[in-house]
């Protein structure tokens, strides 16, 4: 638990600094993973026919999904899959890693078959006391989504919390 | 017969969905989703012994309100925004429930929009993730 943590004029430098793009896919097979992994029972989620019966043109991904990054061994993150090549980075040498909190905004429908290229830029940090955790570091993301037309489909905001 | 805006009340109550993942619902998401943060999975995980278990994902539960919205809107719209804080902590093998409520009801530029009021509920009645979401009906 630290007991003071400042932030200094290096990791400030990192805000507004942003990630290469990487390759984001949507597939059934992901699709399905994703819904089975949540619990979900709808057969939207997984039957192609169930699926355009309710209007999607394949199985769409199910809501807080928006694909999964495309793993490349040594350039991608070894335990949360997305790329570690030239993101926003903070030496802030804490060790405790929490989540903060998530925010998605759709504009369009996301669908087994799509494939996204996504952006992620880090737009603020800031130090908070907590009773529990002490100093922490809230670090909030922001992260692009645009599909194979060129369409930017969602739009997440996510805050981590480092103790 | 399929939601449609006029019939939405303010102050209408979602079907509440319940959750109670266990180790193996928490493997599942991780391959889901692709997080194989060990604090979700691995009791010898050093943040896992300090907390004295291993925790739920915040995405799960976030993930669990979407399934919410989704089974109330039964894709007689979209879900245009949803959000939640992940505030408390959740543990394997204890149900939450999650629950939501019709917040505003309200037309803009065409579409017909509703606001709902998610959270997510211990079975020690804590709000540990509460949260917002916005849909649009398509009738």
């Amino acid at each position: 638990m630290a007991k003071e943590f400042e932030l200094t004029d290096e990791m400030r430098k990192a805000i507004g600094s942003a990630s290469p793009p990487w390759t984001y896919e949507v597939t059934t097979t992901s699709v399905r993973a994703f819904a089975r992994g949540v619990g979900y029972t709808d057969p939207v989620y997984f039957d192609a026919d169930a699926a355009q019966r309710a209007g999607y043109r394949s199985l769409p991904a199910p809501p807080t999904y928006l694909g999964t990054p495309v793993f490349l061994p040594g350039r991608s993150h070894e335990i949360f899959s997305v790329p570690t090549e030239g993101q926003p980075i903070v030496k802030h040498g804490l060790k405790g890693l929490l989540d903060g909190g998530t925010e998605t905004e759709y504009f369009a429908d996301v669908c087994a078959g799509d494939t996204l290229t996504v952006v992620s830029r880090l737009v603020n940090l800031e130090v908070r006391e907590s009773k529990a955790l002490g100093a922490m570091l809230i670090t909030t993301q922001k992260t692009t989504y645009t599909n194979q037309d060129g369409e930017v489909v969602a739009v997440q905001t996510g805050q981590a919390i480092y103790y | 017969m399929a939601l449609t805006w006029e019939t939405i009340r303010e102050g209408d109550v979602l079907p509440e969905l319940k959750k109670r993942p266990g180790v193996t619902q928490l493997v599942k998401y991780a391959a889901g989703s692709g997080d194989f943060n060990p604090l979700h999975h691995d009791f010898q995980f050093p943040q896992a012994k300090q907390l004295g278990s291993i925790i739920v994902h915040g995405r799960f539960k976030y993930a669990a309100l979407g399934e919410l919205v989704s089974n109330w809107l039964g894709h007689a719209g979209r879900i245009r925004k949803i959000s939640c804080q992940y505030r408390a902590m959740d543990f394997p093998d204890r149900e939450f429930v999650c629950r939501g409520t019709v917040t505003r009801k309200w037309e803009e530029r065409g579409e017909r929009l509703v606001a709902l009021a998610i959270w997510t509920e211990s079975d020690d009645g804590k709000k540990t993730t509460p949260g917002e979401a916005i849909v649009a009906l398509r009738a």
